[in-house]
Formats: structure tokens, sequence, C-alpha cells
């Protein structure tokens, strides 16, 4: 089977006044359909660059990248993911249920699917009775639910998501980390997520992708040997510090390096 | 009182007193100022009738035979009004606020004529300001809305096509260097030519000074959504349709309102010049010309404060359907 995502040397660059930065060199990665694939590294190494080319968002300025074996654009165009800033970035003109209304609306949902699918995303990540509040009355970790919620209520075969949980607690990070999983057991979605967190990256994945930056590079693949099915308390077993650790020095190495 | 409000304030959300005494507070505040402001122009200009009318003041006292200097009337042809106050300030400020067609006419005055052209008058006389003011109001309404959707067709397209954003905008800010007053005759006499007159041409130099606000406005609103707002926009596959009504359109809004506003009162300007040039024996426009003709002072500062009262009023709805829109969309400005 061929890859959803696959990258072959691929090289951005952005011309900037105090001239080039080479933001992403020579990435190669392919991501199977299904996977659950993190990206860490240290800020700057081109995590976001990286999402927003699979997103079509930006043109790499050398290799190729295709998404379902169409160009990023094309594939943008078809709608074949959803997208979580590293912002929540809500339309403040409408309600929270107003925005997760919005993509069902340009997607073209019957009436009864969009309320539908507005109720279900919304207690998925909690946010149950909110619906008519406007985002300035959430918190900022509120409103990052709110646009996670977004990203997942409509059916895109590919969720890109840049640190989704960077604004959240500890307690609801676990507890929206096991919905993301239970979620992507479900649905076997493919999933691109973006974190600074070791753990996380550890607990969600079953492919680490470590990044060092200037110039924005792949360090280290790690595939994890977890099984699919994680408690919570899998972060306590011999295997989890183990991969934890390599991811580490993965990071490490890649800062020396650099 | 004033300096111990502030402390007053901390427990003024306590009970239902306090809160009262907090709206009367907030009330004398906003009031204060204005009171003030308003007080010193009448005293300005009250002062001001007096050098304004001294040579009438002074010609009428020396025809009642009253001692005047100089005693001339030669030698006060020369003279500015505020010398000859300063050389005869008693018979000056006598005559200066109750003349019949004094140069500058006193406020009580202008607020007499401004009554008696409202109140006084059946609103079907050709007398009556509130008839004058409907016939200048109707066309500056429709000169707005022509204004308004001109100005708001060129903003799209402006901010959809390079072509037009490079084309139309020079035209546009060139068409207001242009001053009015010279176009207007040609914009009326042209339509009269082919058969069009009355509210239109009127209407169509209102337009002309109103849509200029509202393009400018509405290209920067129609811009003024972020990266990542538009980046959603890309992520969801939506057409440059659904990115205008549902992202565009909707960031603009507090930015037409602003332009509104100005273009209201642009297009209100441009339907009292529409009135000059004809002759036209209706409007605001035509009390300021026939006022001037006769030499009835007090008939043209009426028609200006009506013509500024209107303005207000129109500025002030616009801001009360601004206050409602934009709190109904959670934009609360
Ligand atoms: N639009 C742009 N123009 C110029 N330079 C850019 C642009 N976007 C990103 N860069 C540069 O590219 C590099 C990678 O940026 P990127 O946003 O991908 O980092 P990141 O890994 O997501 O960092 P963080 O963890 O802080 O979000 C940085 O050096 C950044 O300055
Ligand atoms: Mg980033």
């Amino acid at each position: 089977m061929s890859p959803v995502i696959s990258a072959k040397s691929l090289n951005l660059t952005f011309q900037t006044n105090d001239g080039p930065v080479h933001a992403l060199k020579d990435v190669n990665l392919d991501v199977e359909k299904g996977e659950f694939v993190s990206f860490i590294g240290p800020s700057g190494c081109g995590k976001t660059t990286f999402l927003r080319c699979v997103a079509g968002l930006e043109a790499p300025t050398g290799g190729t990248l295709t998404v379902n074996g169409m160009t990023p654009d094309e594939a943008r165009r078809a709608r074949a993911y959803g997208y979580v800033f590293q912002a929540a970035g809500l339309y403040p003109w409408r309600t929270i249920g107003g925005n997760i209304r919005l993509p069902l609306e340009i997607m073209g949902y019957s009436e009864a699917e969009k309320r539908k699918r507005v109720t279900d995303t919304l207690a998925l990540v909690d946010l149950d009775g909110f619906e008519k509040k406007y985002p300035w009355q959430l918190s900022g970790g509120m409103q990052q639910r709110a646009s996670i919620a977004r990203a997942l209520s409509f059916d895109a075969e590919i969720l890109l998501m840049d640190e989704p949980f960077g604004a959240l607690d500890e307690i609801v990070r676990d507890r929206l980390n096991e919905e993301l999983l239970s979620l992507w057991a479900r649905t076997e979605k493919t999933m691109l997520f973006v974190t600074h967190s070791i753990p996380e990256a550890v607990y969600l994945s079953t492919k680490i992708v470590v990044m060092s930056p200037r110039p924005g590079r792949i360090s280290d693949v790690i595939d994890s040997p977890l099984p699919k099915e994680r408690p919570l308390d899998i972060r306590d077993s011999r295997e989890f510090i183990e991969i934890a650790h390599r991811v580490r020095d993965g990071l490490r190495a890649g800062m020396e390096a650099a | 009182m004033t300096d111990t409000a502030p402390l007053a304030a901390q427990g003024a959300g306590i009970g239902r007193s306090g809160r009262v005494a907090l709206w009367a507070r907030g009330f004398s505040h906003a009031l204060l100022p204005v009171v003030t402001v308003v007080a010193a122009l009448l005293a300005i200009w009250y002062l001001a009738c007096i050098p304004m009318n001294a040579s009438n003041s002074v010609l009428q006292a020396a025809r009642a035979d009253v001692a005047v200097s100089p005693e001339s009337a030669s030698d006060r042809r020369g003279m500015s009004g505020l010398a000859l106050a300063v050389r005869n300030p008693g018979v000056a400020v006598a005559g200066a606020f109750d003349q019949d067609r004094a140069r500058l006419p006193a406020p009580h005055q202008v607020a007499a004529e401004l009554w008696a052209g409202t109140v006084g008058e059946p609103v079907t006389s050709n007398r009556s300001l509130i008839w004058h003011g409907w016939v200048t109001l109707s066309a500056t309404l429709l000169g707005f809305v022509f204004g308004t959707v001109l100005g708001i067709a060129l903003a799209v397209g402006i901010v959809h096509s390079r072509v037009m954003d490079m084309s139309v905008m020079p035209w546009a800010i060139v068409s207001q260097t242009v001053p009015i007053i010279a176009i207007a005759p040609m914009i009326i006499v042209v339509l009269y030519s082919v058969g069009i007159q009355g509210i239109v041409p009127k209407a169509i130099i209102s337009a002309y000074l109103s849509f200029f606000p509202v393009v400018v406005g509405m290209v920067k609103g129609l811009r003024s959504p972020n990266g990542m707002d538009l980046d959603l926009m890309a992520t969801y596959g939506a057409t440059k349709g659904q990115t205008f009504w549902k992202l565009r359109l909707p960031s603009s809004m507090p930015y037409l309102f602003a332009s509104l506003k100005i273009g209201i009162a642009a297009s209100l300007i441009g339907a009292i010049v529409g009135e000059l040039p004809t002759g036209a024996s209706a409007g605001l426009g035509a009390r300021l010309l026939a006022g001037s003709y006769y030499g009835q002072t007090e008939q043209i500062w009426a028609a200006l404060f009506a013509a500024a009262i209107l303005a207000a009023l129109c500025v002030g709805l616009l801001g009360v359907i601004e206050r409602a829109l934009l709190g109904r969309m959670g934009m609360t400005t």
C-alpha cells in the first residue's frame, strides 16, 4: 500500500529581509494510513512549516511531497485533512457552536447533520453547554479545545495538529490524550501531531519524528513498539521509559550538532 | 463632589440606590464637558456679534441723533467693525443683538428662526424647515444608498481583482480632489439635457461624495482577516465566495460603519451643494441660497443649523444600528 503522506528530499527556504532561512532541509518521511506520527524538536526546527507544507499552505522550494497520492494543494481542495492551528483562531463573531459549524456549512452538510455533529464534538472536548457562548467568554484552554472540536467535526482522513494541547493543564491534557487515542482507534485517521512534550509524544505515537534546527531537518525516526491499547499507566512501563530516553538523546544530539 | 467620585464609585455597585447614583454621575460626567463647550461657543458668538454688527448699530444710532464717533459717515466708512465698537462701546453693545438683517445674527435670533421654521409652520408650507429638510434628506438618503452600494461593489472588486486594485483606487482618489462645487453644475446640466431632474441629480452628487469613504473603509475591512483566519478557510477548501461571505464580510463590519458615518455626512453636503446651482426652490440648499440672495442672515443660519442637526441625527442613528449589529455579532467595540 502506498503511503498517505510521502516526502522525498523536501526543502523549504524562506527568503527574508535578513537573508534566506532554511526551514526544512532534505526531509524524507513516509506516513502510512492509520499511523499516529508525532513531531518533536526545539522551537524553530520547522515542525509547523512541515505541517503547513502537507496542508498545501506553504510551497516547498525543492523535493516532492504527496498527500493521498495528490499534490498537497489538490488534497487541500479535496478536503483531505483537518488542521488544528497552534493558536485557537476562532472567529469572534461566531459562537462556539457557530465556529464548529463553519466547516460543516462550507462542506455542505445537512442541517440535522450539522446539529448532531456540533453537539457530539462539543461533548468530546468537554464543552457541553458552551455552544451559545462567544469565544471571548471562554478561557484560552477552552478556546483551544473548541478549535480541536472544529477540526474533528467533519470527516477527514488526515488530522494535522500543531501543539493542540500546549495551552492546557496536565489533567485536561491527559484526558484529551486518552480521548484522542480512542478517537484514533475508532476512526483510523492518520494523525500528524506536533508537541513539545516527550511523554505526550511517546504515549500517543506509533512513530516519533525527532527534528533539529538550523537548518530544520529530521534527526531520528523512532517506531514505537508499544501496543495499540494504551492505558495511562503505560507511562510507568520500562518500554515507555526506554523510548522516552531515546527521544531525549535524539533531541540532545540534534542540539549539539547544530 | 468630583474629587470624591472615584471613592464613591467603588461601592456604587452595591444596592439599587448605588446604581442610580452611578448612572446619574455617569450622565453628569458625560454632560458637563458638553455643556461647558456649548456655553463657551455661545459666549464667543455673542461677543463676536458686537464688532460684526457695529457699523449697523452705529448707523442706526446716528440716524436716531445719538452722538457717535467719528461723526461723519464718510469717516466711518473705511473703519473696521472692531474699531467702531471700541470707539462706541455703548451703542455697539446696545444694537448688536436684535438687528433685522444682522451681519451676524445672535444665537437667540437664530433659535427663534429655527423655532418658527419648525414648530411655527405647518410641515406642508414652503417656509417650513422640516419640509425643506425632508427634501434634502430624501436626496441625501437616496445618494447615500447609491454611494454605499457603489463603494462596497468597488471594494469587493478591488480586493478580488489585481487589475481593479491597480486601476480603480487612483481614479477614486482623483475624483475626490476635484472640487464638488465645480462638478455639481455640470452633472445637473448634463442630466437635465437627457431629461433627468428632481431628486436624482442631487442624489448622484451625494453618491459621488459618499462612495469614497465606503471604498476606502471596505477595502481595509475586507482585507482585515489575518493570515491564520484565511489559512483556516483554505484548509476547508472554501471557495472565494465562501471566504467572502463567512470571513471577509463579517470582519469588515466595524470598518463599514466607520465609513458609513463619514459617508452620510458627505451625502448631506452633496445634496445641499446639488441644490445650489439649479436655483432650486426647495431644500436646505435652496434656503441657504435664497437667504443670501435677500440678505436674510437668520434664514441662512437657521438652514445651516437644520443641516447640522440632520447630519447629527443620521450619524447618531447609524451609531445605534452599529451598536445593535456588532453587539449581536459578539463584536462589542
Ligand atoms: N513565513 C515565514 N517567513 C520567514 N521565515 C519563516 C516563516 N515561517 C517560519 N519561518 C522560519 O522557519 C523556521 C521554522 O519555523 P516553524 O514555525 O516551522 O518552527 P516550529 O518548529 O513550529 O517552532 P515552534 O515550536 O516554536 O512552533 C524558523 O526559523 C522561522 O523563523
Ligand atoms: Mg510551530
